[in-house]
C-alpha cells in the first residue's frame, strides 16, 4: 500500500499571519480511496491547513503536492478556481456557501461550469444556438439529478437554496463539490449541528462516496464518533503541530492526544472524546 | 412619546395627547427653520418672523398625526374626513403661503386615503385579518404580471401609429426606451454580477465619443460605427474591469464613480480631440438602409420619402428613430434573457451570491467579472452610439454623474436582475417626470414621493422576484412569489 505515492502529500507546510505561526512544519499525507480525518481542539489550525490546501491562503513555506492521472499539482503555486478546475480538489466550508437566492439545481449545474463553459463555445457559440450545448447542458441535469438523488433533496431542485433545513443545505453543498468531480473532497465540519439521525445518514453517505465514487476524502470533523467510525485513518494537530497521525484505533490510544483534548493532570478538560 | 404608527389604536384621549406631543416637536424642530429668516437691512441682515407659517404647519403637524392616529381605530371614516377639510382648506388658499398649502394638501390626501383605506375594510376587528390592501393589490398585480411583458411590448411595437401620439409622446418614448436600454445593459453589471457600478455613463459617453469622432475625421455612418462604438465601450470596460477585480461593494461604487467622473473630465479638457466643453455638432442622421430622411436628397440618390412613395414628413425620421431605439433595447433584453441560461450568465449571478463559494467549484472570477463589465459596457456603447445620432450632437455635459445615478436607480428600483422591473422604473423614474413637466419643480417632489413609496411597499424593487434560470420539474403554476 505505501508502496504507490499517496494522493496528496502534505509536507512541512508552515503558515505565518504576521507574528502568529498558525501552522508549523505538518507533514500528512491522505490516500487514494480513503477518508483522513484531521482533529483537534479548536484553534488548532485544521481549517488553515484546508485553506492552504484549496488555495485560498498562501503558505509561508512547504509543499502540496496532489497526484493523480499520471500528474503532479503543486497546489501552493496555484489560483483557488485552478485548484478546483484543473486540479480537481472540491471543498464545502465550515459555515455553509452555497449560492443562496439561486435554486438547489442552479447550484449544482454551476459546479460543472468549467465543462458547461467549453461546451458553449465560451458563451459565443451557444448564444448563436451552434454547438452541442444543449445536449452538454442535459448531461449535467443528468449528473444533478443523480446527487440531487444520493442525499435526499430530488423533490428540492426546484426550491430556492436558503429555503432549505440547515441539515439539507449541509448536503446541498456536498453534493455541490461532488458534481465537480473531485478527486478529493475536502469537507470543514460536515456535520455540525446534525442532529443523530442525520450524522447516521452523512456517515453513511460519506462510506458511498469513498468505496461507490472512488473519491478519497480529507475530513474536519469534532463529532469523534463519527471521525472514529468512518476514518482509515487521522491526523491530530494541536496549537499548529502534529501530535499524532496513524489508523483511528492508534490514535485514540495515543497519550498525546488524550493530553490534547482532556488536559494534563488538574487541569480543566475538554469532553469531546 | 411617539409611538410608531404600526402600533393598535389607543382610546382617542391617548390619540390626541399623542398628536399633541408630535406638534409640540415639530414646533420646536420648525421655530428656527421657518419661524425664523433674514431679511436685509440697512446694516447687513436684520431677523424677521413668520408666525403664522409656524401657527400653520404646527398645525398641520397635529392634524396629521392625529388623523394618521385615528385612521388605525375605529374612528377612520373620521379621519378620512378630517384629511379631507385639511386638503380643501390648503386648496382653497386659507393657508399663509403657497408651500404650506402644498403640503397640506399632501398630508390632507395621506390622511384621506388611510382612512378611507381603513373605514372601506369596514369594522374588522384588529388582528384579525393580517392581509392590507397593499397585499391585495400586490397579489392581484402578480396574477396580471406574466401578460403585463407581452402587452407592453405590443403596445411598443404600434405605439407610432396610434391615434393620440404625437411628436412630443414620441420623442418621450424614445428617450425612455434610451434609458430603458442603458438599464437593461447596467443590468448585467449590477443586476446579474452584482457589482456596484456608479460610472456607467462612462461607456454611454465613450460610445456617444466613438460615434461622433469617426463621423467627423473619417465620414463613416451611424451602421459602420455602431459596432465599433460597441467594442470601444467594451474595452473601456474592460479598463476599469482591471484595477477593480479585488474590489467590492462600497468601495467597487466610489471607483466606479471615480471612473465616469474621469471620463467626462478628458473629455471636457482634451479640447485638440473632443473641442471640450463645446461638443461635437453635425453628427450624421442614421439612414433607413442607405435612404436618408430629408427632403431634397444629393444628387444622385433617394430620400425615404421619395422611395417609398409618401409625403415627406419630420414625423418619418422621429418614428424611425423610435423603432431603432426598440430594436436595440430588445436586442440588449434578449441577448440578457439567453445569457442568464448559458454558463457565463449562471456564474454572474453565482458571482453576485458567493464569490468565494465560486471559487471553491472552479469558477475563474477574472474572466467573469471582466466579462460582465465588457459586456454591460458595450450595450453602454450602442445606446451613446443612437444618442449621438439623435441628437447630432454631444458635449460632456449630456453625461454627468447624475444620469449614472438615474440609470442605477432604474436597476435598483425596478427590482435587481429584473427586465421587465427595468421597464416599469424606467417609465416611472423618466417618463413621469417629463410627462409632468409643466408642473416644474413640483414634479420633483412627486418623484421623491414616488421614490419613498416603493422603498416602503416594494423595499427589494418593484419586480423583485427571481426566475430560475433551469428547472428540473414543470413549472408549478401558482407557486408562492
Amino acid at each position: 500500500m505505501n508502496a504507490s505515492p499517496p494522493l496528496l502529500d502534505v509536507s512541512n507546510l508552515t503558515i505565518r499571519f504576521g507574528g502568529l505561526l498558525a501552522v508549523d512544519a505538518v507533514s500528512f499525507r491522505a490516500d487514494d480511496r480513503a477518508i483522513t480525518a484531521i482533529i483537534g481542539p479548536n484553534g488548532a489550525g485544521k481549517t488553515t491547513v484546508f485553506n492552504c490546501l484549496t488555495g485560498f491562503y498562501r503558505p509561508s513555506s512547504g509543499a502540496l503536492a496532489l497526484r493523480h492521472g499520471g500528474q503532479s499539482f503543486a497546489l501552493e503555486a496555484m489560483p483557488d478556481h485552478r485548484i478546483a478546475a484543473e486540479a480537481r480538489l472540491a471543498r464545502t466550508f465550515q459555515n455553509i456557501r452555497l449560492f443562496p437566492q439561486m435554486t438547489v439545481l442552479e447550484n449544482l449545474i454551476l459546479a460543472q461550469h468549467r465543462t458547461l463553459m467549453r461546451a458553449s463555445g465560451y458563451t459565443i457559440l451557444a448564444l448563436v444556438g451552434l454547438g452541442g450545448y444543449a445536449r452538454a447542458e442535459r448531461a449535467a441535469v443528468e449528473r444533478a439529478r443523480f446527487w440531487l438523488d444520493r442525499v435526499g433533496l430530488l423533490a428540492h431542485a426546484d426550491d430556492e437554496a436558503a429555503s432549505l433545513a440547515y441539515g439539507d443545505q449541509r448536503r446541498l453543498e456536498i453534493a455541490r463539490a461532488m458534481c465537480t468531480d473531485p478527486v478529493l473532497l475536502c469537507l470543514d465540519e460536515p456535520a455540525a449541528g446534525l442532529n443523530a439521525r442525520e450524522t447516521g445518514a452523512l456517515s453513511a453517505l460519506l462510506g458511498e462516496i469513498r468505496d461507490d465514487h472512488g473519491v478519497a476524502i480529507l475530513l474536519i470533523e469534532h463529532d469523534m464518533a463519527l471521525v472514529m467510525a468512518i476514518s482509515d485513518r487521522i491526523v491530530v494537530l494541536e496549537y499548529g503541530r502534529k501530535i499524532a497521525d496513524g489508523p483511528p484505533s492508534a490514535v485514540r490510544a495515543d497519550p498525546a492526544v488524550i493530553a490534547a483534548y482532556l488536559g494534563t493532570g488538574d487541569s480543566d478538560g475538554m469532553a469531546a472524546v | 412619546m411617539a409611538r410608531p404608527l404600526s402600533a393598535p389604536a389607543g382610546t382617542l384621549r391617548r390619540e390626541v395627547s399623542d398628536a399633541l406631543v408630535f406638534a409640540l416637536i415639530a414646533t420646536a424642530l420648525a421655530l428656527p427653520f421657518i419661524g425664523i429668516y433674514t431679511v436685509p437691512a440697512t446694516a447687513g441682515l436684520r431677523l424677521a418672523t413668520r408666525l403664522p407659517d409656524l401657527v400653520a404647519i404646527a398645525g398641520l403637524a397635529f392634524v396629521g398625526r392625529l388623523g394618521l392616529g385615528l385612521a388605525r381605530g375605529p374612528w377612520a371614516a373620521g379621519a378620512a374626513v378630517l384629511g379631507l377639510a385639511v386638503a380643501a382648506i390648503g386648496w382653497v388658499g386659507l393657508l399663509p403661503s403657497r408651500e404650506v398649502a402644498v403640503f397640506a394638501i399632501a398630508a390632507g390626501l395621506v390622511v384621506l386615503i388611510r382612512g378611507a383605506m381603513r373605514a372601506a375594510r369596514g369594522s374588522a376587528e384588529p388582528g384579525a385579518g393580517r392581509r392590507t390592501g397593499a397585499d391585495a393589490l400586490a397579489d392581484g398585480a402578480a396574477r396580471l404580471l406574466p401578460y403585463l411583458g407581452p402587452v407592453l411590448f405590443v403596445v411598443a411595437l404600434v405605439l407610432p401609429f396610434l391615434p393620440f401620439v404625437d411628436r412630443r409622446l414620441l420623442d418621450l418614448a424614445i428617450l425612455v426606451l434610451t434609458y430603458v436600454m442603458l438599464g437593461w445593459g447596467l443590468n448585467i453589471v449590477v443586476g446579474l454580477a452584482g457589482l456596484l457600478d456608479l460610472g456607467y455613463v462612462a461607456f454611454y459617453a465613450v460610445g456617444a465619443y466613438s460615434f461622433a469622432l469617426l463621423a467627423l475625421h473619417f465620414d463613416w455612418g451611424f451602421w459602420a460605427c455602431l459596432p465599433l462604438a460597441g467594442l470601444f465601450a467594451a474595452l473601456f470596460g474592460i479598463l476599469l474591469g482591471f484595477p477593480v477585480l479585488r474590489l467590492r461593494g462600497d468601495y467597487l461604487a466610489i471607483v466606479t464613480l471615480g471612473f465616469g467622473e474621469m471620463i467626462r473630465i478628458v473629455l471636457v479638457n482634451w479640447t485638440s480631440l473632443t473641442n471640450g466643453p463645446n461638443g461635437i455638432s453635425g453628427i450624421p442622421r442614421p439612414s433607413f438602409f442607405g435612404l436618408e430622411f430629408t427632403r431634397e436628397p444629393q444628387p444622385g440618390t433617394q430620400s425615404f420619402h421619395q422611395f417609398f412613395g409618401l409625403e415627406f414628413s419630420t414625423l418619418h425620421r422621429v418614428i424611425f428613430l423610435y423603432y431603432l431605439i426598440l430594436v436595440l433595447a430588445l436586442v440588449t433584453n434578449f441577448f440578457t434573457l439567453r445569457i442568464r441560461r448559458l454558463p457565463l450568465g449562471r456564474a454572474w449571478e453565482a458571482l453576485r451570491e458567493d464569490e468565494i463559494a465560486c471559487r471553491a467549484i472552479g469558477i475563474n472570477p477574472t474572466n467573469t467579472k471582466l466579462a460582465a463589465f465588457a459586456i454591460g459596457a458595450m450595450f453602454g456603447g450602442f445606446a451613446g452610439t443612437f444618442f449621438a445620432a439623435r441628437q447630432t450632437f454631444v458635449s460632456p455635459e449630456s453625461f454627468t454623474f447624475i444620469e449614472s445615478a438615474i440609470i442605477l436607480a432604474i436597476v435598483v428600483l425596478g427590482g435587481m436582475g429584473s427586465q421587465l422591473g427595468v421597464v416599469l422604473a424606467a417609465l416611472l423614474l423618466i417618463g413621469i417626470p417629463e410627462w409632468f413637466r409643466e408642473l416644474q419643480d413640483y414634479r420633483m417632489i412627486a418623484f421623491g414621493a414616488a421614490m419613498v413609496a416603493v422603498m416602503i411597499w416594494r423595499p427589494r424593487g418593484l419586480l423583485a422576484v427571481r426566475e430560475p434560470t433551469i428547472r428540473l420539474g414543470r413549472r408549478r403554476r401558482g407557486a408562492p412569489s
